[in-house]
């Protein structure tokens, strides 16, 4: 088969170049990736992938939402979001070993929680009220399951402001033009 | 190699934090710098390496140049837009 070269005008040529960029830049703009996360922890060390990995996305000019769910209702908590813990007792990763039969001595998960805070504070990780503000700043949607909140006794006034109460099919919705979704 | 110098219009420091912090901080300091204009980033998070690059192809920045010095890595971003 004959091929036939178009040949144009260089100048012209440039602002056909210019012009398909100008369109290329404004749909990839027009459409930004999604990362939806189900929140489902509620211990110190559960919390904060969630909360890492959202504000991280939000920095790289994601959209995100995060559902939380179950304990990880938690994070969205007022009450709670300063005083989340991690327990030695069956948690055989803990970095000082603690046998269970010690780990379950009362005050024990307090001195593993004041150790953990304290490795985390070492290594500038911030604490999870800060992140949750971060995320908040950056525009992350966070999510309240209705559901725990009924089943927790949870009451609307002990959600931080800013967060939509939704259920399932909420999320599903959202989760459904997502490019990244997990569950933690 | 040809030596180009490369004026970074400012520079952030995230030496001794880690994930996900440079790259929350690199995504507000590039909103300091002008359309065009370099962003100088140092870190010791060896995760990093990966991330800075990853982020700036992600928000539409152009990523220069890594380099190393000892345990510290040197990031050269330039924002587009």
């Amino acid at each position: 088969m004959e091929t036939h070269e178009i040949i144009l005008d260089p100048a012209l040529e440039a602002v056909i170049e210019q012009r398909v960029q100008e369109i290329l830049a404004r749909k990839s703009a027009r459409k930004k990736k999604r990362l939806a996360l189900v929140a489902s922890k509620g211990t110190l060390d559960m919390a904060y992938p969630p909360l890492i990995l959202a504000t991280t996305a939000a920095s790289m000019g994601w959209e995100v939402g995060i559902f939380c769910t179950f304990y990880g209702l938690d994070i969205l908590n007022k009450k709670k979001i300063r005083s989340f813990k991690v327990a030695p007792l069956g948690n055989p990763a803990m970095p000082v070993p603690v046998p269970n039969i010690i780990g379950a001595l009362p005050g024990m998960t307090a001195v593993a929680t004041a150790m953990m805070k304290n490795w985390m504070s070492r290594a500038k990780i911030p604490p999870l009220h800060e992140l949750l503000a971060v995320a908040q700043e950056s525009k992350v949607k966070l999510f309240a399951c209705t559901t725990t909140m009924g089943v927790m006794g949870v009451k609307k006034t002990d959600i931080i402001d800013g967060a939509e109460f939704a259920g399932a099919a909420s999320f599903l919705d959202y989760a459904s033009e997502a490019e990244v979704t997990l569950f933690i | 190699m040809s030596a180009t110098i490369i004026t970074a219009h400012s520079t952030l420091d995230v030496r001794d934090t880690f994930c996900p912090l440079p790259v929350i901080r690199a995504q507000k300091a590039i909103q300091e710098v002008p359309i065009g204009g370099i962003l100088e980033v140092l870190a010791t998070d060896d995760g990093s390496v990966g991330d800075i690059p990853a982020w700036a192809k992600n928000v539409g920045h152009e990523f220069l140049n890594y380099s190393q010095d000892q345990s510290v890595h040197r990031f050269l971003i330039k924002r587009l837009q």
